[in-house]
């Protein structure tokens, strides 16, 4: 009895304990997104998404960071996803599951995603700016210095490389959802291969290409380090036109006026609204995400 | 195939028919699965060339380009070291100083003695010959970074140790959080609790790091200054909490996966042998979870090891060498964020930042493989009973 008491008291202590460490997280998180909601809700306003930074940026907007970030995250979307989506099919539909190469592909995948993101930022610079970029310079333009510097191309592309892994792992979640009968079904129908995954395996997984987007989008546009020597600039004072111009990004706007800024004191306010933008910004897309996400996982146990 | 040859003979027209068409399709999937093939071998090109370029841009270091006569000359009775090491020929220190941190452990007292009087006894004549490689790849092992002087030192050692110092308070932080939620979830907690706590966590994974950067150096920074009354505002231990939390969603996500990998009968038959819920979650499930949750906890290290913007924000950024926690620190990624955009290319300040890059690299590398390749041979096995 008494030991089995003993037990009891031990068990609720322990749950006890796993349980706190959980509401700990979940602490920490309610309070980040308070903190930054409070400090950040009263900058937010029309003016403050639409208009330019004045005043050596102690004042004004913060449109061309939001621009920026959109024009990263779209030139991004365009090269990682159908590349991770084309990477994901071979895994799922052409490799065998045990297969050597199909193993290669899944380590260097998983490296991608483990690989720091700084680390992207110096290949970027090594091989876009210094290596792609220079050689173009002086094959087409002469040697005269247009490619051969930072600019949202590279920007674009560097974060490519970094979001490629995301993609990868959760269209190729969604492809396995689809049913082999589907496959099978279609096969015995005549089609080829290729015609199954184009017509039946990626119209069934269309949601989870869609939350690999997603998801990209939302890592590109919160991630620094890649971009901080590949393209980003303190301020321009006009939008990027051409992929050869540099441009601002929320996340880097973030940084600079916290720890470059003269008066950090003054633009307070400007530096919170910031943040919540760029928390909102990947708070929507997670969110909806997680959501999509979890519809996938029900489809696949019902 | 054989079918159809057959079928040819038996009715020509018809086959011919049906091949020609076979024959179109089978090419357009031929195309498709070669082209398919290319892109994903994509991802094992560009592991490749991220190492190359990076090694790469770092390569001139390690050229031992004969370096004039001249410079030897200047440098010997500018170098600290030769005094240190009492070696006559400078050209002699030179060659066995990356040796001389072996045997430097009886002489490092004198070492960092003398070097910081002579520090201040340096008369610094232009053109000090301690531009050239060699003399920066000598430096790499000391203590002392300090790129940007007319003297420039790349020693590498004081990064070293505030990466890991921030790694080791981070991971002291995350790691048993990390675990036991996800312990919670696996084990005690209801369906309901679940669905609210793995979303959760899930979302804090979505954090960018600027913005948990910025909470730690707005918010947290002066909540722990004014809990553990410290000088420094912000240093290793802000830095670390920081880093933690964004470790915090890998180690939990990978644990829980981990845990719940536990084939049911382990549960059942803990359960049937009499022992509690909490004892079966404690000494059965989780002890036979631990690799999966080494893994988690090498994958929440490298996250950690290679973080920027949040040691760029709130470590504070000064390269010293104590193991106080309290004390700033300068990590190695956070040195490649501060000062890439201010090198000139080609130098050698911006080679040995290529060259941090690929120290960070290959530690990344090798504990994911690390994590990929022991850890799940040996949950397998484990779990499978052999």
């Amino acid at each position: 009895m008494i030991k089995s008491f003993k037990n009891n008291i031990k068990g609720i202590l322990i749950e006890g304990l796993t349980l706190s460490s959980a509401l700990l997280i979940i602490a920490i998180i309610v309070v980040m997104i308070t903190v930054i909601v409070v400090g950040g809700k009263d900058q937010i306003s029309w003016e403050f998404l639409t208009s330019f930074p004045e005043d050596g940026m102690t004042k004004g907007g913060i449109f061309p960071a939001i621009y920026g970030t959109a024009l990263l995250v779209i030139i991004m979307s365009v090269v990682a996803v159908p590349f991770g989506t084309i990477t994901a099919i071979y895994l799922t539909e052409y490799a065998k599951e045990h297969s050597i190469i199909a193993k290669t592909i899944r380590f260097a995948v998983r490296t991608l995603a483990v690989i720091p993101s700084i680390i992207y930022g110096l290949f970027g610079l090594g091989f876009f700016i210094k290596f792609v970029g220079t050689t173009m310079d002086n094959t087409f333009l002469g040697g005269q210095l247009k490619w051969g510097q930072p600019n949202i191309l590279w920007a674009s592309l560097t974060m490519a490389l970094l979001t490629l892994p995301v993609v990868i792992v959760s269209v190729e979640e969604a492809l396995k959802t689809v049913p082999n009968d589907l496959r099978a079904a279609s096969l015995a129908l005549g089609a080829t291969k290729w015609q199954t995954i184009w017509k039946v395996v990626l119209p069934g997984s269309i949601s989870g290409i869609m939350t690999g987007t997603i998801l990209a989008v939302s890592r590109g546009a919160g991630e620094v380090a890649p971009i901080l020597f590949t393209g980003v600039a303190y301020y321009v004072a006009t939008l990027p036109a051409s992929f050869s111009d540099q441009f601002m990004v929320l996340g880097y706007h973030i940084y600079v006026m916290t720890t470059q800024s003269a008066n950090v004191d003054q633009t307070l306010p400007i530096q919170f609204g910031t943040t919540l933008v760029l928390l909102m910004l990947t708070f929507i897309l997670n969110i909806s995400a997680i959501i999509l996400r979890y519809r996938i996982r029900k489809k696949k146990t019902t | 195939m054989k079918k159809n040859k057959k079928g040819k003979k038996s009715d020509p027209a018809v086959s011919g028919l049906i091949d020609i068409t076979r024959k179109k399709f089978r090419w357009s999937d031929y195309l498709a699965e070669k082209v398919i093939k290319g892109v994903a071998f994509l991802s094992i090109t560009i592991v490749a060339l991220i190492f190359i370029f990076v090694f790469r841009e770092s390569l001139p270091i390690f050229k031992t380009e004969k370096a004039p006569v001249k410079t030897e000359a200047t440098a010997e009775t500018q170098e600290t070291y030769g005094e240190v090491t009492d070696k006559p020929a400078a050209a002699d220190v030179q060659e066995t100083y990356g040796e001389v941190t072996d045997q430097s452990n009886n002489q490092a007292k004198v070492d960092s003695t003398s070097t910081s009087k002579a520090d201040d006894s340096y008369t610094v004549s232009a053109g000090s010959g301690f531009d050239d490689n060699q003399s920066a790849l000598k430096s790499l092992l000391t203590k002392e970074w300090v790129p940007v002087s007319e003297k420039p030192r790349y020693g590498i050692l004081a990064l070293i140790i505030g990466t890991f110092k921030v790694t080791i308070i981070s991971m002291l932080f995350a790691a048993p959080l990390a675990i036991l939620a996800a312990l919670y979830t696996a084990s005690f907690a209801s369906r309901r609790m679940k669905e609210i706590i793995k979303p959760t966590i899930e979302l804090l994974a979505g954090f960018p790091s600027v913005v948990i950067g910025f909470f730690a150096l707005m918010v947290l920074a002066s909540f722990l200054q004014n809990v553990f009354h410290y000088d420094t505002r912000l240093n290793a231990f802000v830095g670390g909490i920081a880093m933690g939390i964004a470790a915090i969603p890998i180690i939990f996500t990978i644990t829980e996966d981990a845990l719940t990998a536990v084939p049911k009968t382990f549960n059942e038959a803990s359960l049937a042998l009499g022992a509690s819920k909490w004892q079966t979650a404690f000494f059965v499930i989780l002890p036979a979870a631990t690799p999966g949750i080494f893994a988690a906890v090498l994958l929440g290290i490298g996250r950690v090891f290679g973080e920027t913007m949040i040691a760029l924000m709130a470590t504070g950024n000064a390269a010293q060498m104590g193991l106080n926690p309290f004390e700033s620190v300068r990590t190695l990624a956070a040195t490649i964020g501060a000062e890439m955009a201010e090198v000139v290319f080609g130098d050698t300040h911006y080679n040995v930042l290529f060259l941090i890059g690929s120290l960070l690299f290959i530690f990344t590398f090798i504990l994911n493989a690390v994590a990929e390749f022991y850890v799940k041979g040996k949950l397998m096995k484990r779990i499978q009973g052999k």
